[in-house]
């Protein structure tokens, strides 16, 4: 079962090609690892993957839904957060998950029962009408997830969400993200840190708009004859 | 001499915000010295009060001998300053942006250029594009020539790999390896630890605090722990069962390993953390000891405070 299957992709501005004939297929339930240099072409991928930018050719499926005809229904059905400003820093922690769920459409009665619930496991309930300004970053980095994650999607994107956040928040932010793919949710991901790709489980390469490689982390080292997705990174992109 | 001289410094948000505790440190001349931790952590801070954008609530800071607060005009002629949000011109091109900035310090391009020819040479093809519509590493690497081009005597690098991939992140380092040989110095912040090694001195801030100060190895020399590494199929499921085990130690993942760290009686804690894998079934290579990174000492110093 796919939760993502995309077909022969481009993306063309102008003669720029940012997004060049690719095609993968992402599990339900996997940690896919989406990386790739600086100008790969990988955020315009998730923009189109989103629902937010149609493609110039080729097409994908995401969560079941057609990118060309139901970009609406995907939308409805995936969460996003981006690396940075993802939530309201002037509204509290209450008022932000209120605001996404009331977005998403979910009912209030259930919305208000599933920000308690989310806010207790992240043990923040305490702070529930602090401002989000005043807790550090990597509690607002969990909080964003757990705000995507309020109307139940099958999918999340998620863009460098550990960019800057220290390591020991690091490792909890990925615990969260291996407990909740442990449910069936897809965890589709990008980050700048290689340690953090280890943990995926399956990883494709991106460069140049291209689809480089493929595969699981130990799959692709063996097969490159190398010993960390450190060294395979450097490999693909000096290339 | 020293470039750059803090002692007790603090900054206070409205009346409510302690963003910097007591903060003291030196940065000699010709040093490339690194403020190395989170984000939120304070190091923006320390750089605005440097480049006497922010007033400080109390204590002192001089740059190049002169008083951040009474010498804030002379200061500004002297240092190269990269702000840590992108805050060049976005409609401006990549040539437009150099020669304004050059023009604002009153020096000419072709003065200078050698000093950031290096770089300046993978901006060329570009050099008509738009400055908003450039990569991220491509808007660090302008960034950093328009910082450079009036050749100061200190330069200020507030998180100028942020977001930067681990291939351009190599380069930048490189770079400024160079800048150094010229007789620059060097403050550079990083919330990635594996770059503290690319400096001669770094500071490991947290919540406007330092919390160690000196050479990478040093600081790598004075961990505390006996620190060893196992390669596990899965490290998450694996610290899951782990929550069972009940002993003295801290372990982590580590990309693929799991590094252990044991502290009081390392041999039979070990030997019993051995054997509790074996009992759950997991399955790993044998245990090694290793030499911790700047990583795990950060990780150490904040779970022992």
């Amino acid at each position: 079962m796919y939760s993502i299957v995309v077909e022969n992709l481009i993306k063309k501005y102008n003669h720029f090609v940012a997004v060049d004939n690719i095609s993968f297929k992402v599990k339900r339930g996997e940690i896919f690892g989406f990386l790739g240099a600086n100008g790969a072409g990988k955020t315009t991928t998730i923009k189109m993957l989103c629902g937010l930018l149609q493609p110039t050719s080729g097409n994908a499926t995401v969560a079941g839904y057609d990118l060309k005809k139901d970009y609406k229904s995907i939308k409805k059905n995936i969460g996003y957060m981006s690396q940075r400003f993802s939530l309201y820093e002037d509204l509290t922690l209450y008022e932000n998950m209120q605001l996404f769920g009331t977005v998403y459409g979910i009912p209030r009665k259930i919305l208000k029962e599933r920000i308690y619930e989310s806010l207790d496991s992240l043990q923040m309930t305490e702070k529930a009408n602090s401002l989000v300004y005043s807790i550090p970053l990597g509690w607002k980095q969990k909080l964003a997830f757990a705000t995507a994650m309020l109307h139940h999607p099958q999918i999340v994107f998620l863009d460098e969400p550990t960019s800057g956040v220290d390591p020991i928040v690091r490792r909890e932010f990925w615990n969260m993200l291996y407990e909740t793919a442990n449910k069936g949710v897809t965890i589709f991901v990008t980050t700048h840190y290689m340690d953090e790709a280890e943990y995926c489980e399956k990883i494709s390469m991106m460069s140049d708009g291209q689809l480089k490689l493929i595969g699981t982390p130990s799959e692709l080292k063996s097969k490159m004859n190398v010993d960390s997705i450190a060294e395979l990174f450097q490999k693909i992109v000096n290339r | 001499m020293k470039a750059i001289e803090i002692e007790n410094l603090n900054k206070i948000y409205n009346n409510r915000v302690q963003a910097l505790s007591d903060v003291s440190f030196y940065v000699s001349e010709g040093e490339v010295f690194g403020l190395v931790g989170p984000d939120g952590g304070g190091k923006s801070t320390i750089f605005n009060i440097l480049a006497t954008l922010l007033l400080p609530t109390s204590g002192q800071a001089s740059v190049l001998s002169r008083d951040v607060v009474n010498d804030a005009k002379i200061i500004r002629q002297l240092i190269g300053y990269l702000p840590g949000v992108f805050s060049l011109y976005p409609d401006l091109t990549v040539e437009e942006n150099l020669i304004f900035f050059a023009t604002m310090y009153k020096s000419r391009i072709k003065d200078n250029l050698p000093l950031i020819r290096p770089i300046w040479k993978q901006l060329v093809p570009f050099k008509d594009r738009r400055a908003g519509k450039l990569s991220g590493g491509m808007k660090q690497k302008l960034a950093l020539c328009c910082a450079l081009i009036h050749k100061p005597a200190l330069l200020l690098l507030d998180e100028p790999t942020t977001g930067v991939d681990p291939v351009s992140r190599a380069e930048f380092w490189d770079i400024l390896t160079n800048i150094q040989k010229q007789g620059i110095t060097v403050l550079v912040s990083t919330p990635y630890m594996d770059e503290a090694t690319r400096c001669d001195r770094i500071a490991l801030i947290q919540e406007g605090k330092i919390i160690k100060i000196d050479t990478p190895t040093n600081i790598m020399e004075a961990y505390r722990g006996f620190l060893y590494t196992i390669k596990v199929e899965n490290v998450f499921s694996v610290m899951e069962k782990l929550k069972e085990f009940d002993f003295p130690c801290n372990y982590y993942p580590y990309g693929q390993e799991l590094h252990i760290a044991f502290y009081e009686a390392p041999e039979i804690v070990l030997q019993k953390f051995c054997s509790f894998l074996r009992e759950q079934n997991i399955k790993f290579e044998e245990l090694s000891p290793i030499q911790p990174t700047i990583e795990d000492c950060f990780i150490e110093l904040v779970k022992l405070k």
